[in-house]
């Protein structure tokens, strides 16, 4: 089983909408465009998304902390905006698990929309059918892109690499790897999505010193001072030794 | 949950056409066990019958206005299996073709005997295309109904007392209308009909009531802390990515005013419960049609008021993710 994801390291993302803005570049002029823009330059623009950043702070001053979170479709495994499409527009792939939305069998109901527990899904107001992240699959199998550049835009935007893309269901893959070593969670566990992508945590490195740690308690010599240089008129290893 | 005004209309007017279509049936099932007398087949079932297919003609093409690409709506039958929608798309066809048939067999007088039941009670086909059309007008409650509770995450929604509720106020409002029909064409069936409305109107009462209780104390599964992950009592959203707002902030908050919202809740209860109760019992062996008809209008008002309520209450754990709506 293939089951592609995003894993977002939440340590290393500073909230730059690299990923958002590159996601709209490549999407509105890719299989599942134009994603619409109303108003784009009026007091209040809005259009589709499939990927937004948005940001959070945790705690209170000065014990505070910044969280910039990218959302996007989280593709899970058990996914519930699937069986409740009425025309089965919306529908999970087999062979690499992304979840995707047919938009030609797509009437707009909005259905899927609200059996999704994380609000990934925007109806197109032009389109007026379901859009959704596809993770790039017209990317990321074209044969015509160099190997390296086969990965959703989000994830070849990133400054700060805080996007990992690969197969959660290979054990010894990077995002698996990252996953279990460095605290992979996913959202709404509560729901049983099971959603592929994942997130890695805020984590600080930390090192306790003690005191008795500062000073040296194992000198044989009880002395820190360099030792003496011989004299001149010492012998020198040469003269006592012979070869 | 942003309250949709074709989804409203859709689910009231289905609601009342199913339940006058049970009403006129009921009617008849009383006549064959003799229990109430015959009614004329065409002034009163057939025009009931046409009556009943208004109302559900008028729902579903309110629910044409629902969707983004109504024109590609006969897709959407193709996932009966997995889905509430699609069970529901198929059903209301059916109902409304049983429904005609009904009719039209009341209309042209062909209604052969098909069999007779313990030799006494005659069995024609009017009466077992009725019976069809009973268990698909119960099925379509069912599968409007579930179209919300199916939806576990919508925890206001998710409980067997959405369905009891939707089918109940359909049954309630569809047998005001139907004694206010039965007193428009001179029968004498509006008490009867009368009758059940208020047991249905009284019981609905309670079952709504227990879910206005239930969703009144209901404790949501999911908290900011499990949509983002972080595991912190304090946590402010700074930035909601989009400027102008997103379809997330449009279809998933009612956008109404703390006060319109209370409002609301207290007009339907009041224009659903209280005041047909009192119109319907002052018709009661009155004989006056307009009693009906007034119960019947302000009823279906407050079931209005009763379906925005429904749609607003529901919060979805996406607006998690949306502080500042």
């Amino acid at each position: 089983m293939t089951q592609l994801a995003l894993v977002i390291d939440l340590n290393v993302c500073v909230g730059c909408h690299a990923c958002v803005t590159s996601c709209k570049e490549w999407n509105t002029s890719g299989t599942a465009g134009p994603m619409a823009d109303l108003k784009p330059y009026g007091k209040e623009p809005r259009g589709t998304f499939f990927n937004r950043v948005q940001t959070f702070e945790v705690g209170e001053y000065p014990q505070t902390e910044t969280v910039h979170f990218p959302k996007s479709c989280l593709h899970c495994e058990d996914p519930p905006c699937v069986p409740v499409c009425p025309t089965g527009a919306s529908y999970k792939r087999e062979e690499d698990g992304i979840v995707l939305v047919d938009s030609d069998k797509c009437i707009g109901c909005k259905y899927c929309s609200w059996a999704c527990p994380y609000g990934v899904r925007e109806l197109d107001e032009h389109q007026k059918i379901m859009t959704k992240c596809t993770l790039c699959v017209d990317r990321i199998y074209d044969m015509s892109l160099p190997e390296a550049e086969r990965r959703p835009a989000c994830v070849n935007a990133c400054p700060t690499n805080a996007r990992l893309f690969g197969d959660v269901d290979d054990p010894d893959s990077e995002v698996s790897v990252a996953i279990r070593e460095q605290g992979g969670y996913p959202l709404m566990p509560e729901w049983g999505t099971r959603p592929a992508n994942h997130y890695l945590p805020r984590r600080k490195t930390r090192m306790t010193i003690h005191e008795d740690e500062l000073v040296r308690a194992d000198n044989p010599l009880k002395k820190e001072r360099q030792l003496p240089m011989p004299d001149a008129d010492d012998p020198t290893l040469d003269e006592t030794t012979s070869w | 949950m942003h309250p949709a005004f074709s989804v409203i209309f859709l689910t009231t007017l289905l609601g009342a056409g199913q339940g006058l279509f049970l009403a006129l049936y009921t009617a008849q099932v009383y006549a064959a066990f003799g229990l109430l007398p015959e009614q004329d087949p065409v002034r009163f079932h057939a025009l009931g019958a046409v009556l009943a297919l208004v109302l559900l003609g008028l729902g579903l093409f309110s629910s044409f206005f629902h969707l983004g690409r109504p024109e590609r709506a006969w897709r959407s039958a193709a996932r009966w299996r997995t889905s509430w929608l699609s069970r529901e798309i198929l059903v209301l066809p059916a109902l409304m073709a049983a429904i005609a048939a009904w009719a039209a067999i009341h209309y042209s007088g062909f209604d052969p005997l098909l069999f007779t039941f313990r030799e006494t009670y005659a069995v024609s086909l009017s009466l077992a295309v009725g019976a069809i059309g009973t268990l698909l007008a119960f099925a379509l409650y069912l599968c409007t109904g579930m179209i919300y509770a199916c939806i576990k995450q919508l925890q206001e929604w998710a409980t067997p007392l959405t369905v009891v509720n939707y089918t109940l106020f359909g049954l309630a409002s569809g047998f005001l209308l139907a004694a206010a029909f039965a007193g428009w064409s001179g029968t004498g069936l509006a008490d009867f009909f009368g009758g059940w409305a208020i047991i249905a109107t009284v019981v609905v009462f309670f079952t709504r009531a227990a879910s206005l209780v239930r969703n009144a104390r209901l404790k949501h599964k999911s908290t900011l802390q499990t949509a983002i992950g972080v595991r912190h009592a304090q946590i402010v959203q700074k930035a909601q990515g989009a400027m102008g707002g997103s379809f997330n902030t449009r279809e998933f908050f009612h956008g109404a005013s703390k006060r319109k919202y209370a409002f609301v809740k207290w007009v339907f209860l009041v224009l659903v419960f209280p005041l047909p109760l009192l119109l319907a019992s002052a018709g009661l062996g009155s004989g006056r049609t307009g009693l009906w008809l007034a119960a019947f209008l302000i009823q279906y008002l407050g079931l209005l008021a009763e379906r925005w309520f429904f749609f607003a209450q529901a919060n979805h754990p996406q607006n998690l993710y949306y502080q500042t709506v």
